[in-house]
């Protein structure tokens, strides 16, 4: 029951781009058309599901407080918990480097779709972030963190799909000119994230 | 036998470089970058400080070291390099936070860490320090963060000071108990502001209002 908690949780409650806000450069730029946003959260959530894990590891086997204890008793002291920013980042670039090989090769047209902005999950909020609130909430297990990463990503993903799906309609309304395009964008994210904040209290 | 003329140091190109990002070019509302953090952290004007502050020295250090390093970066790993560059000026940011600003730096929790993605810190280093001497790359670190922080203090004035009555955590609106200054002709604080959608929703009025003067900005 616990892991539905956090997979509810992950997706709805404590959504990543309504509640927390992470990842929405490319949340906004990207989210012009229902298909590139469809390609890009994907990869999101795949990235999310993998870097979380092992980021979990090195958390656990070589940075927290005591977590070297492994490699005999001398260690056992040891804090390295300060070098999380960098371990974890790089963990994060490796793999969207490998992501984006694996796009280039059996999916050329999304990969030209997405353009720059596949490197650039390197440095969507959402996967860093995914990362540090792993380490701040200290979920227990690898089954917990994994679970907790894949519905992040999966709230990311309704909700790149779901803010594109209206900017495609919203093409063909007035909007006052200066909100045009950004502008608008915003405001629609903002009802949307009220809309996600019914969701807060519930709990299984 | 031409001597090579030196440009003084605030020359006309120079300073372009601090005043462009203010309101032209300005990271927040033109290019879209650093999003994430300028929303979460305007709850109070504290915070929107801090986080510039920390910013600003990230950016324009890091903007100086990809600069003098420019020429040694082999292209495919550029990414990484940078990355590293910023996580490591993050780590000293969050270390001096967690000593100086406990408070502060509980507050600001995982955003401090997220300021290794911040956009605009990968953005200028990839746009302009790769490619630019270490002085205007400093400048333009400097300009860049001033346009992203003028854009933070102005969401907070405006959601701390309607959201709870208070300006840098002093109660200006009255005292909300007694019912005293504002309170007594039927002012409340408007609790909703505080609440994450609402920053949206002020981003969205600065974006509005600047792109009203500034025609030039508009979208088609």
């Amino acid at each position: 029951m616990d892991l539905i908690n956090i997979a509810i949780k992950g997706i709805f409650v404590e959504n990543m781009i309504f509640a927390y806000f992470l990842g929405m450069c490319s949340y906004l730029a990207v989210s012009k058309t229902v298909k590139t946003a469809t390609g890009l959260g994907a990869a999101v959530i795949f990235v999310l599901a993998v870097t979380v894990p092992v980021n979990w590891l090195l958390e656990n086997y070589i940075l927290k407080e005591g977590a070297l204890s492994w490699m005999g008793e001398e260690y056992a002291s040891l804090d390295l918990s300060f070098l999380s920013f960098i371990m974890f980042i790089a963990v994060v670039a490796a793999i969207v480097q490998l992501v984006e090989m694996l796009v280039e090769k059996f999916a050329p047209a999304l990969y030209g779709a997405l353009g720059i902005f596949l490197p650039l999950i390197a440095v969507n909020c959402s996967i860093l972030g995914a990362a540090l609130f792993m380490q701040e909430r200290q979920y227990s297990t690898i089954t917990e963190a994994t679970v907790f990463a894949t519905s992040s990503g999966i709230g990311w993903f309704i909700a790149i799909v779901a803010i594109a799906a209206i900017r495609e309609k919203i093409k063909y309304s007035h909007v006052p000119a200066p909100l045009k395009g950004l502008g608008i964008t915003f405001i629609i994210t903002g009802l949307m994230g009220i809309a996600f904040m019914s969701f807060s209290g519930i709990s299984f | 036998m031409s001597e090579k003329v030196k440009e003084p140091l605030f020359s006309k190109k120079n300073k372009k470089l601090i005043t462009d990002p203010l309101s032209e070019n300005n990271p927040v509302t033109v290019q879209v970058l650093g999003i994430c953090s300028a929303l979460a952290i305007t709850v109070s004007i504290e915070q929107a400080v801090v986080m510039s502050l920390s910013v600003l020295f990230v950016v324009a250090t890091g903007n100086v070291v990809v600069s003098l390093m420019r020429n040694l970066i082999p292209d495919r790993i550029r990414i990484i390099v940078q990355l590293v560059a910023a996580a490591s000026l993050v780590i000293i940011v969050n270390e001096v936070l967690k000593a100086y600003l406990p408070d502060m730096a509980e507050k600001l929790s995982v955003f401090v860490g997220l300021i290794i993605t911040n956009c605009i810190l990968m953005g200028r280093y990839e746009a302009f320090a790769m490619a630019n001497k270490p002085w205007p790359s400093f400048l333009d670190g400097i300009g860049n963060s001033l346009g992203y922080g003028w854009i933070l203090v102005v969401v907070s004035i405006f959601r701390e000071l309607f959201g709870t009555g208070k300006l840098f955590g002093v109660q200006i609106m009255g005292d909300a108990v007694e019912g005293t200054g504002a309170y007594s002709v039927g002012y409340m604080n408007n609790n909703l502001i505080i609440l994450a959608p609402f920053a949206l929703f002020c981003v969205a009025i600065v974006i509005w209002v600047q792109r009203s003067i500034n025609k030039n900005l508009i979208e088609h």
